[in-house]
């Protein structure tokens, strides 16, 4: 069995270089090859896991070291692999998910000659993620989180003749750098204060360290996950990042990779339990950002950047569930599936709606929808429900639990995150309600564009609603199935640790909070864009609604603080380097050729001052010899 | 007589000899300066050979004659050479060694 | 006797220069052949010398010893350890490359044809064989009078390639061009030689003191490091610092370390892409290379005293070098800052002491090597389809020619130390080593990656994204030829990244016996965690208990 855990990543790392490699003779058949070999490594995970079922709860972590990766002296790093509950829980969701949006890509991705390479690029990105969760040590999984980053790097940019596509992956991939240094010195600190950086030891005995260590370990983490998982203030890449195709935003920048941040901070539980201080600002990030991105949200008339700013919300969730500590690890991940279910769907459906409307992504420009597309209609009106939090859809399920995780936490403290939490269900009814109001409700606001070209709306090919049909069942379905029994929770105690906190509210009294604010959502934006037309152009707005289109500020901001700057000190710096650095090597250079030229005019051809010369030299040498002789 | 003084007679020569170098423009007269200030050294290793009661002084004196003659030879021929092809003897004219 | 197989490895590129130097001018195309073969068959030996070397056995290994200049102590003394072995793979490796990269370099030069026995062609790829016999002797010579000999007759080749050969003109007129290639070639030359010059006063000096402590004077390595272990030979403090900043000067000045630094953009500017990977993937290594073996060991005392400037220094070239790699308009000058903030890196690893460090160090010299040529390469056919080295000139080469962009990106990838390329674990073995003594070095330094990935990554965008410039719509994807030069590096910077522990094992032997001589150990960790978690690591073997 332990064998098959590295055949795992091997087989889509096996699709991405043949895809890559082979040349044009397999662009007809790169779709169906990657995403049979996607396929493929869902099924090498469903034989695991049903192998893992049949073992005794507290014995199912499978191990196996593949090879001695990088050992130098005290430094040792293996190629090995770890699979428990938690990554198991990944893999099917990697791998489930993704071969859902393979199969989608088929039909979306019909017409662009270079879908071999995209398929392609898929593949290497299961093969990367599927690293990051297996790994059994933080250098390894750091392969695997800049591998994704990789990935995604060439997504976002793959449609590389536009411009803002290649900024969006550029801008991607350099903050998801900044974040990385975090990860990189993460590890060093490790190294220097444990000798080792593999999950087992440290996490271990990560409390015989001093607090102030672990701490700074955690803060590190937490500037990792930042980045990966665009949580303030590294957000500013993901609104961009929507440049990409569309199955890459439901797969990469929805469900899977931007989740990488709380499967790091849930992994290294240990370091963060034992570090309340680097918790407090796990919990402060997520609380911000999902408030922030919820606003984003709301403002948003790019039907994907709507999204993205719900995806960074439903993150900020995640983060503040297992910034919680072990009252709210196992309730980041429940969460995490369940949004990979809804959000995956949500961008699918998006995706659907945008074929079907010549590529237009404004949602000012759709409108009434429902009619012209009803699978993709019904299928994202699902997953609308279970992102709200539908009492008794997914989405309802996992987030209640996290609300009640943040109550729980205690204090004044923990009213804050728990008044958060319920403020951020409240504007995510809002903004999704609005979403939905604007796409598939209303009259149509679509016109013929200067080529007098009208989109015809239709409902899209089987390859991409079945997707879909698929994913609105697992946002319907998921979230109950995992509160059975607490079927989840005894699921992933064992990895991760679960305890109960004392919430200073009964948990009829949050869900029926919840419900409360989600119907205050709702209501609102029914107020604003269900009972009165919506206008083609958005209006002036507010200022804050002004602020959250330009996805408040955080791109001027960085402009003003690190960009200009930056680009100030580099162009000074050239102006240094050639003027001042260089300038004193030629200037030693000038001034020895300036002195030669002088000492040329001695020499002016004349034999008599040749021969004064020597007369004077041969008159002091014989003046200093007396000298010499009389002193 | 004191040697001391053929002394004193070989400075006065050797100064002259050296200022008309200096000084003078004419190849040949420079040439004949130098020869004075030759001579005035051969006076001076003769006046101390006397002095120091040894023949160091004269046989350093015949070498310098060979060599003088020698020089003569050699300096002649190009002064003659220069004079023919520049019609000067003057030696500010041939100052193209310069650089 | 032995056969000597490190004469043999460097004779014969030196003989190979001979024999294409002495094809008929009219038989162009045969020379370029005749240089490839001998460049392969260096290959081969040096293979040999990588299979005959046995990473734990002694000290130095094939070790041949000839008296040469007896009444200076003169010798001619080869060794090997496993840092030499591992560049002399690395040089001859790169060699054949640079020769099918450059394999049209000397072209533009036949057509001028100023007189029949003009042959450029010889001359190129004879002067590119002359360079490589001496690096491998440099790296070889273990009597420090016999490595100054050809540390400096290094400059002499180079000076010919970088001011004999260029890139065509392009936007500039041929004048300024030419103008422009011999400012390079001679400020070249005179840093070098100034560092060389230097040098030479700290080598006599070295001279001296043996002989004054010793009788005799020496100048093998192996003699010096045992008197001194064995009390026979001492340096007086201020003495011994002298002789360190002689030798250290020019290997900085090589390197090249901040603010020694300017003459390697023009230099790599203005030569063409083949003869800019010789200097910064080939010859400057030497100067890395002798800072661990002659500088650390010959003055391990005056060594640590020069830690804390070096290192800061080191910390500049990092950080200066990559920024004003983003400040760049030029795709080579653009590399060639990239390669300055490399070397910082090297140096780093290296004065950080540590066993990380200096692998690390070691394996960066031959992963920067490797994706140097592989950026710059891809870069130089770039630059050869256009006949422009400024940034601005391209865009959307990718839709054209997109081999060509996918191994741009791979060797830009590689130069940012992507995980799963080689240069990532060196880099980050640099940045650990350093971490690990000097914590906030090592932090200011991984600065460095994010800086790295924004000038690689602007270059990518600018040159190859983004709508295709009319300029380049009829640019030809990459020729077998030049694919031949870039697949197998490519291929390479992926082994070493995935599986890089042969190196490593070759590698650290040499790091500890370094480390042994200058007398340094590894800091140790705060809080270890128990042996017994790393039982089924290969190296301890017979530690107790399993993996919990």
């Amino acid at each position: 069995m332990e064998n098959l855990i590295g055949l795992l990543v091997a087989v889509p790392l096996f699709g991405a270089a043949l895809l890559l490699c082979g040349g044009r003779r397999l662009d007809g058949k790169g779709p169906y090859i990657g995403t049979v070999l996607a396929a493929a490594s869902f099924g090498i995970g469903a034989v695991l896991f049903a192998d893992m079922l049949g073992r005794g709860e507290h014995d199912r972590a499978l191990h196996s070291t593949v090879f001695s990766w990088i050992p130098v002296g005290g430094f040792r790093a293996d190629v090995a692999f770890q699979l428990d509950q938690l990554s198991m829980t990944f893999v099917l969701l990697i791998t489930g998910v993704g071969t859902l949006i393979h199969i989608y890509s088929i039909g979306y991705m019909a017409h662009d000659e270079r879908r071999r390479r995209f398929f392609g690029y898929l593949n290497l990105f299961l093969a990367a993620m599927l690293l990051l969760v297996l790994a059994d040590n933080y250098l390894l999984l750091y392969v695997g989180w800049e591998g994704v980053g990789l990935a995604s790097y060439l997504l976002i940019g793959f449609w590389q003749h536009k411009p803002s596509a290649a900024t969006a992956a550029k801008k991607a991939f350099i903050v998801n750098r900044v974040g990385d240094v975090g990860l990189s010195i993460a590890i060093m600190l490790m190294f220097t204060t444990f000798g080792s950086f593999a999950f087992a030891p440290v996490l271990a005995e990560a409390d015989r360290a001093g607090e102030g260590k672990l701490t700074a370990i955690g803060l590190m983490l937490l500037l990792a996950a930042c980045g990966k998982s665009a949580q303030v203030p590294l957000q500013s890449w993901l609104g961009d990042a929507m440049e990409g195709p569309t199955p890459v935003s439901a797969l990469i920048h929805a469900a899977t990779m931007v989740t990488a941040g709380v499967y790091l901070i849930t992994r290294s539980g240990a370091i963060f339990n034992a570090a309340p201080d680097a918790q407090t600002a796990v919990v402060t990030v997520g609380a911000v950002t999902l408030l922030f991105g919820a606003i984003v949200g709301c403002a948003k008339d790019d039907i994907k950047k709507a999204l993205a700013g719900s995806t960074m919300s439903q993150i900020g969730y995640m983060i503040l569930a297992a910034g919680l500590g072990p009252i709210g690890y196992v309730f980041a991940i429940m969460h995490l599936v369940t949004h990979g279910f809804f959000k995956a769907g949500l961008f699918l459906g998006a995706g659907s709606v945008m074929h079907s409307m010549n590529d237009e992504v404004d949602m000012r420009k759709y409108g009434g929808l429902r009619r012209y597309m009803p699978i993709t209609f019904v299928t994202f009106g699902l997953g609308y429900l279970a992102i709200i939090g539908f009492p008794g859809l997914s989405g309802f399920w996992s987030k209640d639990k996290i609300i009640e995780a943040a109550f729980a936490k205690g204090g004044t403290e923990g009213w804050i995150l728990g008044g958060a939490a319920l403020l951020g269900a409240a504007i995510t009814a809002y903004y999704m309600t609005r979403v939905m109001l604007l796409t598939f409700f209303g009259e149509k606001r679509w016109v013929p564009d200067e080529n007098g070209n009208e989109p015809h709306p239709h409902e899209s090919p089987g390859s991409m609603t079945f997707p879909m049909i698929v994913l609105a069942f697992g946002s319907v379905l998921a979230g109950g199935l995992f509160s059975l029994n607490d079927a989840f929770v005894k699921w992933l105690e064992p990895v991760t640790g679960h305890s109960h906190g004392h919430s200073p509210l009964s948990a009829a009294a949050v869900t029926g909070g919840t419900v409360v604010v989600l119907v205050i959502g709702v209501a609102l934006a029914w107020a604003q864009y269900g009972r009165q037309p919506v206008p083609r152009t958005a209006p002036r707005g507010s200022l804050l609604t002004r602020a959250a289109r330009r996805d408040l500020l955080q791109d001027d901001f960085n402009h003003v603080v690190l960009v200009q700057p930056g680009q100030y000190l580099t162009r000074g710096l050239v102006y240094v380097d050639h003027k001042l650095v260089d300038g004193v090597v030629n200037g030693t250079a000038a001034s020895v050729g300036g002195l030669s030229g002088r000492l040329r005019k001695l020499q002016n051809g004349y034999a008599r001052t040749y021969a004064v010369s020597m007369f004077g030299g041969t008159a002091v040498l014989i003046a200093a010899t007396l000298l010499m002789r009389a002193v | 007589m004191s040697p001391v003084y053929y002394l004193y007679l070989a400075a006065l020569l050797f100064t002259i000899g050296a200022a008309g170098v200096l000084i003078r423009r004419n190849a040949i007269i420079l040439f004949m300066c130098v020869e004075l200030m030759l001579n005035a050294c051969n006076l001076a290793f003769v006046a101390f050979s006397r002095l120091h009661g040894n023949l160091d002084g004269q046989i350093i004196a015949f070498f310098t004659m060979v060599v003088a003659a020698a020089e003569v030879v050699v300096g002649l021929a190009i002064i003659v050479t220069v004079f023919r092809s520049r019609h000067s003897a003057s030696v500010d004219d041939a100052s193209l060694m310069k650089l | 006797m032995s056969f000597p197989l490190l004469t043999v490895t460097a004779a014969v590129p030196a003989l190979g220069a001979v024999a294409t130097a002495a094809v008929p001018a009219a038989k162009r195309a045969a020379a370029k052949w005749v240089a490839l073969a001998f460049s392969l068959a260096t290959l081969v030996l040096a293979a040999l010398v990588l299979v005959r070397f046995d990473p734990g056995g002694s000290r130095f290994q094939l070790t041949e010893s000839h008296a040469w200049i007896k009444d200076f102590g003169v010798r001619y003394e080869l060794g090997v350890d496993g840092i030499a072995v591992a560049l002399i793979a690395l040089t001859a490796v790169l060699i054949p490359f640079i020769i099918l990269a450059g394999w049209h370099d000397a072209d533009p030069l036949e057509e001028q044809r100023p007189n029949r026995r003009w042959r450029p062609t010889q001359g190129f790829f004879a002067l590119i064989l002359m360079v490589e016999a001496m690096v491998v002797i440099s790296f070889e010579a273990t009597d420090v009078f016999l490595f100054y000999i050809f540390f400096e007759a290094m400059l002499i080749p180079m000076y010919f390639l970088i001011g004999g050969f260029g890139d065509r003109a392009g936007e500039r007129s041929e004048e300024e061009t030419a103008t422009q290639r011999s400012y390079a070639a001679v400020k070249f030359l005179l840093y070098n030689l100034a560092g060389g010059l230097i040098m030479l006063a700290a080598v006599v000096g070295l001279y001296a003191v043996t002989a004054d402590d010793l009788g005799t004077g020496t100048f093998s390595l192996q003699e010096i490091v045992q008197s001194r272990a064995a009390g026979d030979l001492s340096f007086a403090t201020s003495t011994e610092r002298l002789l360190f900043l002689g030798f250290f000067f020019a290997f900085a000045v090589k390197a090249p370390l901040w603010p020694l630094h300017t003459w390697l953009p023009n230099a790599m500017g203005e030569s063409t892409a083949p003869v800019a990977v010789l200097i910064t993937a080939v010859v400057d290594k030497v100067g890395t290379f002798a800072m661990l073996r002659f500088c650390l060991q010959l003055f391990p005392e005056a060594s640590k005293w020069a830690t804390p400037v070096i290192l800061v220094l080191a910390l500049v070239s990092i950080i200066y070098g990559a920024l004003l790699a983003v400040g760049q308009r030029d795709i080579k000058r653009l590399i060639a800052y990239a390669s300055i903030s490399h070397f910082g890196f090297i140096i780093l690893g290296i004065f950080a002491m540590t066993t990380q460090g200096q692998s690390g160090a070691t394996l960066y010299m031959v992963n920067h090597g490797i994706s140097t040529a592989a950026l710059m390469l891809v870069a130089g056919f770039l630059i050869t389809r256009r006949g422009s080295r400024l940034i601005a000139d391209y865009g959307g080469v990718q839709k054209v020619a997109p081999i060509l962009a996918g191994t741009f990106l791979i060797g830009g990838l590689a130069t940012l130390s992507l995980p799963g390329l080689a240069p990532f674990i060196s880099e980050f073995l640099v940045l650990v080593g350093t971490f690990s003594r000097y914590p906030a070095l090592g932090v200011i330094a991984t600065v460095g990656i994010v800086l790295a990935a924004l000038y690689v990554l602007v270059l990518y965008q600018r040159t190859m994204t983004g709508p295709v410039k009319a300029e380049v719509r009829s640019m030809p994807d990459l020729k077998a030829r030049e694919l031949i030069v870039v697949a197998p590096l490519i291929a390479l910077l992926l082994f070493l990244g995935v599986y890089p522990k042969p190196l490593a094992d070759i590698v650290n032997p040499a790091v500890d016996h370094t480390l042994s001589v200058v007398d340094e150990k590894d800091p140790k960790p705060d809080h270890p965690v128990d042996a017994g978690w790393f039982s089924y690591s290969p190296m301890h073997d017979g530690a107790s208990g399993g993996a919990k």
